[in-house]
């Protein structure tokens, strides 16, 4: 489904990524995990095509189609989710407006006509129950005053609400209490199917104890160094990634 | 191929300004420059009363001792008063002649502006004055209106048939002697609206006047008066384009508002004038004098939007002479390009207990400059005066500027005066976390423009909202940096 290969990417001439290769399947889930500036995030927003990035060699696809060419917005239509590790507020655009939106721009990309309200309704009434929202929170201003926990649950709201094929979580249990954390984890399980693919980047594996991974990938400088199943990620917690470090400069 | 910003701002340059056409209609003009003959010949040409003609000379002789001002936050070149004709006419305007006789061309040009003035405004509950250059061209509803006492006609017609009531308002709130511009309009006006609601009246639907400037060379002067007697209600909506032109154009209008006890007008404005290109070559300078004066237990509410004018020199301002009234102004200003905007409000508390609130947003982009004036006064017997001030600004790119000039004088110990200001930049942030989730930059633009605007927005009648709201998002397109 997402293949990315041998791909190379700088920020103002500082190499981040160098040489990243990567397959993703449909129903699979990969963890990305890695030290703090090993460039987990880069990854993520060079995928979702931030064109702060410059990518200057490899390439990523989507169901065969190279990304290069394509914009932000056309990803995300094509089904390229990314779950903000800070999402941004945006005062006066409630989080139902903001949704309409989206939903709506990627449906006239389509060639369809808006959603009608009423299907819209009954999409957000039964999105929000999956991810135990409360409604009055969807007129709240996108993320303005929302608590660290909120936000993250908003994301997989939205997350819920485009039905994406690949969906990348940056760091989405970071700022989350263990409730909030289930809740999330919860929802993005029950979004998991066959036909679609959830990356997960975090720092710790406590995330992975809710969301089971089928990989686990450490990056380190800009490199996969390692790649294995879930138990890669308890060794991690257990050894830290010093060894992976010194394994890597061997 | 990805759209990038650099396709946006092209397609920006290739865009023109929507009501930038010119028609060709068949005009009486005068000959440019100004002198009491001219001043005499605009009222000989109006038909109108001595009264009236030394009225207008008194003002001519006030404005040649003025100075045009220059505390401004704005820079121009100052207009050539000898350059401009201050008349103008459709030939074809007659307003006694049914809708068959009218030009063609002039319908054409309705059509253009999205005004039909066919009773089909009925069903919109929209009762409309259209003004093209110097005169107004046709007033729909006048019988509806006149059922319930309700007098809404061109100002020139109610020199003739209301003299007692025009010769008694006007000028009472904005003096000739007010500031330059005043004193010019007060001289050469030619047209604009009259209103008056009898007492205890609620008008029953929007009253709304539409000013066009089509002629090249030419200023346009409009007066408007509303009276709202006691107890009466009105809306009252104005919207004004003109088309694209090399030259500035000038607009130097006035506009009094009387409420009197336990009355409320609500004044709307959406104003789009010609912005000039963006090369900063044209547009309109609008330079306009909006005041209200509340009576007891009144409230004068004013709202625009103002997206439009190369410059823009405006304060819609309350009187809050009677106890208990309250003074609003929302206002959202717009600058893109080479705009200059220096817009704001007066509140003068003079009465007990007056409350009023000032929301103000200004959005800049493109190499624009965009201020914030405003005069908060509470006289020594203005016991429990209460002010609350909101000004927010939005900036977009690095080339643009936002100023705030809030003055605030309280002379009575009970005043209460709040004063809030915020200043915030689109982000890139912002832009692609909309990007991600599938909304184009433009969009994305629109969606936060209209989030920051929305306490505003909100203030206006439904049907102006949505014209509005397709306004911010025109005249901001591709200003992102």
């Amino acid at each position: 489904m997402l293949e990315i290969k041998d791909l190379h990417a700088s920020v103002e001439d500082k190499e981040i990524l160098k040489g990243i290769n990567l397959e993703v399947k449909a129903g699979e889930v990969h963890a990305i995990m890695g030290p703090n500036g090993s460039g987990k995030s880069t990854l993520a927003s060079v995928i979702a095509g931030k064109e702060e990035f410059e990518v200057t060699k490899g390439s990523v696809s989507l169901e065969g189609e190279d990304l290069e060419e394509v914009a932000p917005e056309e990803r995300a239509h094509k089904g390229v989710f990314l779950s903000f590790q800070y999402p941004v507020e945006i005062p006066g655009v409630s989080v139902t407006n903001f949704m309409k939106t989206a939903i709506n721009e990627s449906r006239k990309a389509k060639g369809l006509e808006d959603m009608p309200a009423k299907d819209m309704l009954k999409l957000i009434r039964e999105k929000s129950e999956l991810l135990e929202i409360d409604r009055k929170f969807l007129s709240r201003s996108l993320n303005e005053g929302f608590s660290g926990g909120e936000k993250k649950r908003n994301e997989i709201f939205q997350m819920a609400m485009l039905e994406p094929k690949v969906a990348i979580l940056d760091e989405t249990d970071s700022g989350l209490d263990i409730d909030a954390l289930r809740i999330v984890a919860n929802g993005v399980n029950k979004l998991k199917s066959k036909d679609n693919a959830v990356i997960v980047i975090t720092h710790y594996q406590r995330l992975l104890d809710y969301i089971v991974p089928d990989f686990v990938h450490v990056l380190h400088n800009g490199k996969i160094v390692k790649s294995g199943g879930k138990e890669l990620a308890m060794e991690l917690e257990e050894k830290g990634y010093d060894w992976i470090k010194q394994e890597a400069t061997v | 191929m990805a759209y990038t910003e650099d396709d946006l701002k092209k397609e920006l340059e290739t865009q023109e300004y929507e009501y930038g056409f010119y028609t060709n209609i068949e005009s009486d003009t005068f000959p440019k420059g100004l002198n009491e003959d001219i001043v005499r010949a605009i009222s000989k040409k109006k038909n109108e009363p001595d009264w009236m003609t030394e009225w207008r000379l008194d003002a001519y002789r006030i404005w040649e001792q003025m100075e045009e001002p220059e505390w401004a936050n704005v820079r121009y070149e100052k207009p050539d008063f000898q350059a401009i004709s201050y008349y103008s006419a459709p030939k074809q305007a007659d307003p006694n002649k049914s809708m068959d006789d009218v030009d063609p061309e002039l319908l054409e040009m309705y059509r253009k502006l999205g005004i039909s003035v066919d009773e089909q405004k009925r069903l919109q509950n929209v009762a409309v004055d259209i003004v093209v250059d110097s005169v107004s061209v046709a007033t729909t509803f006048k019988k509806t209106l006149a059922e319930k006492g309700i007098i809404f006609m061109p100002i020139s017609e109610a020199i003739q048939e209301h003299p007692e009531l025009v010769k008694k308002y006007m000028g009472t709130v904005v003096p000739k002697t007010d500031n330059f511009y005043a004193a010019l309009n007060s001289a050469v006006f030619t047209d604009g609206s009259f209103c008056y609601i009898p007492k205890g009246v609620k008008c029953p639907m929007e009253l709304s006047t539409y000013f066009r400037i089509n002629e090249g060379g030419t200023g346009q002067f409009e007066r408007t008066l509303v009276i709202a007697d006691e107890s009466s209600y009105v809306s009252y909506l104005e919207g004004c384009t003109a088309p694209s032109r090399d030259e500035n154009q000038l607009h130097a209008a006035v506009v009094e508002l009387i409420a009197l006890d336990d009355a409320e007008i609500k004044y709307s404005t959406v104003q789009n004038w010609f912005p000039g290109n963006k090369e900063g070559q044209g547009g309109v300078y609008n330079f306009v004098t909006k005041r209200g004066l509340c009576e007891k237990n009144s409230k004068i509410s004013w709202t625009q939007v103002e997206t439009g004018s190369a410059v823009t020199w405006k304060y819609p301002s309350c009187i809050l002479k009677g106890d208990n009234s309250v003074g609003e102004f929302y206002s959202i200003a717009v600058t893109n390009n080479y705009q200059q905007a220096d817009t704001g409000t007066k509140m003068v508390h003079l009465g007990k207990n007056t409350r009023s609130t000032i929301i103000s947003k200004g959005i800049s982009a493109g190499k624009s400059q965009n201020s914030y004036r405003g005069l908060v006064q509470v006289n020594s017997r203005a016991e429990n005066a209460r002010n609350f001030s909101q000004c927010d600004s939005l900036l977009m790119g690095n080339e643009c500027g936002a100023h705030t000039f809030p003055y605030i004088e309280a002379k009575n110990k009970s005043a209460q005066i709040e004063h809030e200001a915020t200043t915030s930049k689109i982000g890139e942030d912002q832009i692609f976390y909309c990007n991600q989730r599938g909304i184009d930059t433009e969009k994305a633009i629109a969606l936060i423009v209209n989030g920051f605007s929305k306490e505003v927005l909100n203030k206006l009648p439904m049907e102006f909202a949505v014209e509005a709201q397709k306004l911010l998002e025109i005249s901001l397109e591709g200003s992102v940096g």
